[in-house]
């Protein structure tokens, strides 16, 4: 079988959005010519992106109009300073002026960038606010991850604070990174160089079985295009009654699932019965499962 | 780190300058980011490069002079932002930008 | 005239006799055949005397690591003064025997990650390197004047009469058993499990001494796996030179690929650029070479036909079992490698395509790395003229008569080396003097330690250009080639310009445009997979990429 050609994790944060966004439709705000780049990385002598490591700006999805950002992964691993924070934290904040149907976040990202830490821990409280405020205000977030980075610390709190978590296998969300698991709990608790584990415990399909994320897609940038315009305007509830059925939903998990020792086990709990072919399956043949899955427990 | 600034002649016919725009790469290691604005330079070319690798000055000049003058460029600003990249790479990437320069970002 | 005096002699049999005596010795420890895991390092101890020539089967893929570990425990009183003959010096293991006075002596191929430890105990007088062969030479060597008297092999599996069955890596074993067991030399086999009835015979029991059961499988590395991923666009260009100028103009059929990414992109750009200009069927058609994953889009699309292999490559067994058509696979369904037909039939093949760290203004080419001692393997005699050749195919007979203008009519192999001007840090590829001379200086060696000389070596391809280097008809003509190929580096600068137009014209040097290569094509869109898991797919689901490969 050939693969598909217009990867998702292959291209890069520019042309992920030409390739998501109506044709013609892009507006970029600070973009590179505005030259706003890391203050703080001179001074440690590395060298600097003139976009910071995010392109965010509006375009059209289907004629309608959105908010968008995304990482460039290949940049600082997508890391948050504090201008790529900035530009994310002022896109979500625009989206309370000119309430655009949705605000679309491609996220490929380990969090925090460890050189300008405190600047990048400032810039992820007010994006945090941001998206609340823009919730608060019924529009649509859309989160969306399939880079190499994954989607980690305090971009992974982001993702898990939008209306929709589009992703595909490849992807991965987690607060700590498996290398960081491996330094803090040691190599026999989890091997970070065991690939497969590390995402059968973090990777997009694991997530989307304990419904950490909604929709799979295949790694193919109009797949991901054709999730996301299925979902602009798709604006969730965010009050006390969906954080109580959340808290309850965690601690009902919590319960089936803390002694299972890996992801195999926990699927087979949720009545997968071969969890040992999970990993391998194609997108559309675990969103068929998944679907059985779900029909079964209705 | 080090900064280098070249400057070019150019050619004396070149297009006056349209204000396009082209970025291509990304800046990591082995990779560099290449961004070229038209800008009315009296016909100049001015070449700006911040690289993670220092004393590499001749090999940053003989590139760009090849690259002027395979294009026969003028009026046009460039800026590198450079994580080490090879001259092939480098070469490559400039080739990229203009070929980028006046189409809509893809 | 004189006789000159004839020592005494005990008979014709000694090596017979002595052999008898150390298998009493060892069959004291054994059930049989059958030697318990524990017992290991009590039957070296006996079979093993001191001063006897030893190999401890070490290859690219599997290791008789267990048996290796038992030798390093021996009693250095019991034994010691061994000359160690193998060809991989990889494990821990095989330096420690010299540390503690086992072993003196070493002849061997390869030192890859013990290089660095073993030129320390070079230094301090712990080994005496005999020589630093290439494989074919010291298993030749085997056969002459360096036959082990003891040999420790690794095999998959065996039974109670000592028949063993190897699995797809058989690599080095059959010309060391061979050498050994037919020169009254003990044979001690480590095996992963012991079984009643083996799939396949790949050494029959008579000719095994011994059988110890590992308490864990052989080591097994997967070093020929390449994630499509790490491939250049740089890399994808210079594939797209290699296989316009070099496989489409010669009609290269049969070949060697080098293990890298640069030979990974040719492999992965076979069923999309070479596919559109209409190469299939005429290029690349049988291979020598380990089952690399990024063979698995050429062979599914129909380039590659056929593939003999030195050893296997792990997470690829079910794949190469299901394309017998395309491997050679044994009567129980897995493949059977071996390194020295693989190497001959790489010899005798059109073309050689490999890199290196270093060129010189000659064409030769090094891996040598200062303060290490890395040796040789296999791309010596992979990328050598191969002078004893007869027989004509178009390839052959086409660099024949760009190397031969005048007088007797030849062939000539196409021997390619596939370099970036760069290397990873921005030192150059091209050196004035390769550092191969100094490490000759550091370790009293006899020669610069050269992987592919230059006058083996027909075309050098770099992401500027190619270099034919049969066009050129003196050594100056030659140094303006490379140097015309050399892009950016001091090499490269220094070149003659006139001179450069001039090999341009004859062809001598060759620069995308040249050739009919579109450089702004050069993208891994071209990649007929860019990732393992694209490799996954293209085989159908067979390949079982290692753990440490997958990122789903």
């Amino acid at each position: 079988m050939i693969p598909p050609r217009h990867s998702y994790l292959e291209a890069s944060a520019r042309a992920r959005l030409a390739g998501i966004l109506d044709a013609g439709t892009f507006r970029e705000f600070c973009g590179p010519r505005a030259r706003q780049t890391s203050p703080h990385l001179p001074a440690l002598g590395m060298p600097v992106a003139f976009d910071d490591g995010i392109v965010v700006g509006e375009g059209r999805i289907d004629g309608r109009p959105v908010l968008i950002a995304a990482q460039e992964g290949g940049f600082m691993g997508g890391a948050i300073g504090e201008v790529h924070g900035a530009k994310l934290a002022g896109l979500i904040e625009r989206a309370l002026d000119i309430r655009p149907d949705a605000v679309v976040l491609l996220l490929d990202s380990g969090g925090v960038r460890l050189h300008e830490a405190n600047a990048g821990l400032i810039a992820m409280g007010e994006i945090q606010r941001a998206v609340f405020d823009a919730r608060a205000a019924g529009i649509a977030l859309v989160a969306v991850i399939g880079g190499r980075n994954g989607c980690y610390g305090g971009t992974s709190i982001v993702a898990r604070s939008c209306d929709v978590i589009i992703a595909s296998e490849e992807g991965r969300l987690s607060i700590s990174g498996p290398e960081v698991i491996e330094a803090v709990e040691g190599i026999e608790e989890f091997d970070a160089r065991d690939r497969a584990l590390v995402w059968r415990t973090m990777g997009a399909k694991h997530r989307r079985l304990i419904g950490e994320i909604d929709i799979l897609v295949r790694d193919d940038i109009d797949a991901f295009r054709d999730a996301i315009a299925g979902h602009i305007g798709d604006s969730r509830p965010m009050d006390l009654d969906a954080l109580e059925a959340e808290h309850a939903r965690l601690v009902d998990r919590l319960s089936r699932f803390r002694d299972a020792a890996d992801g195999r086990d926990v699927w087979a709990r949720l009545g997968v019965n071969d969890p040992d072919r999970v990993s391998d399956i194609e997108a559309d043949e675990f969103n068929a499962l998944v679907d059985a899955l779900e029909g079964a427990r209705r | 780190m080090e900064r280098l600034e070249f400057r070019f002649a150019g050619r004396a016919d070149a297009p006056a300058a349209s204000d396009g725009e082209a970025l291509v790469g990304v800046v990591g290691s082995g990779n560099l980011e290449v961004m070229i604005e038209q800008v009315d330079l009296g016909g100049e070319c001015l070449v700006t490069v911040d690289t993670s690798i220092n004393g590499f000055v001749e090999t940053w000049e003989s590139v760009l002079r090849d690259f002027m003058e395979r294009h026969r460029l003028g009026n046009v600003r460039v800026s590198i932002n450079d994580g080490g990249a090879t001259p092939a790479v480098v070469a490559l990437r400039l080739d990229q930008a203009l070929a980028n320069l006046g189409k809509p970002p893809r | 005239m004189d006789a000159s005096p004839r020592p005494p002699r005990t008979g014709w049999n000694s090596l017979a006799r002595n052999y008898d005596a150390r298998m009493l010795r060892g069959g004291a420890l054994a059930d049989g055949k059958v030697v318990a895991p524990d017992r290991a390092t009590e039957l070296l101890e006996a079979v093993i005397e001191p001063h006897d020539r030893i190999c401890i089967e070490g290859n690219n893929q599997k290791h008789a690591d267990f048996l290796a570990k038992a030798l390093a425990t021996v009693s250095p009183d019991r034994v010691h003064d061994l000359h160690v003959v193998q060809s991989n010096i990889a494990l821990a293991p095989h330096l420690d025997i010299f540390e503690a006075g086992i072993a003196r002596r070493l002849d061997f191929c390869y030192a890859g990650p013990q290089g660095l430890r073993l030129a320390q105990l070079v230094a301090d007088g712990k080994v005496q390197v005999g020589a630093i062969h290439t494989y074919l030479e010291l298993y030749s060597r085997y056969f002459t004047d360096l036959t082990p008297r003891v040999s420790l092999i690794a095999a998959e599996a065996a039974d109670r009469d000592g028949n063993l069955y190897t699995g797809p890596n058989t690599e080095d074993t059959p010309a060391i058993v061979e050498a050994t067991a037919f020169k009254s030399g003990i044979l001690i086999a480590q095996v992963n499990r012991i079984v009643d009835k083996l799939p396949r015979v790949d050494v029959p029991g008579d000719w095994v001494s011994f059988v110890v059961e590992a308490p864990t499988p052989h080591y097994i590395e997967p070093i020929f796996t390449r994630d499509p991923a790490a491939i250049t666009e740089i890399q994808v260009l210079m594939a797209m030179m290699v296989v316009r100028g070099i496989y489409e103009k010669y009609g290269v059929t049969r070949l060697n690929h080098g293990i890298g990414f640069d030979t990974a992109a040719v492999e992965l750009i076979l069923p999309t650029y070479a596919e559109e200009l209409g190469l299939r069927g005429k290029i690349c058609r049988y291979m020598s070479v380990n089952p690399c994953p990024t063979l698995i889009p050429a062979i599914e699309s129909g380039f590659v036909e056929a593939i003999h292999c030195a050893g296997s490559e792990l997470g690829m067994e079910r794949y190469v079992a299901e394309r017998s058509d395309v491997f050679f696979i044994g009567r129980d369904g897995s493949m059977r490698s071996n390194r020295i037909f693989c190497q001959l039939a790489g010899h005798y093949a059109d073309l050689f395509i490999g890199s290196t760290l270093q060129i010189d203004l000659e064409g030769n080419s090094s891996t040598a790395t200062l303060a290490r001692i890395t040796g040789f393997g296999g791309a010596p005699n992979f990328g050598s003229e191969s002078r004893g050749r007869r027989h004509g195919s178009p390839a052959w007979l086409q660099a024949g008569r760009e190397a031969h203008r005048a007088g007797m009519p030849r062939g000539r192999k196409l021997v390619v080396q596939m370099v970036e001007t760069f290397r990873e840090g921005l030192s150059s590829t091209f050196v004035e003097k390769l550092d191969a001379w100094e490490l000759m200086d550091t370790f009293d060696m006899p020669l610069p330690p050269v992987m592919v000389y230059g006058d083996d070596l027909t075309h050098i391809v770099t992401e500027e250009g190619i270099a034919n280097l049969l066009l050129c008809d003196t050594l100056a003509e030659r140094a303006q080639a490379i140097r015309g190929v050399a892009g950016y580096t001091a090499v490269g600068r220094a070149r003659d310009r006139h001179m450069v137009e001039t090999l341009r014209e004859r062809g001598a040097i060759l620069y995308p445009e040249d050739i009919g290569v579109d450089k702004r094509l050069a993208n891994r869109d071209l990649l007929a997979a860019r990732s393992i898991k694209d490799l996954v797919r293209w085989s159908d689901g067979l390949y079982a990429p290692p753990a440490r490969f997958r990122n789903w």
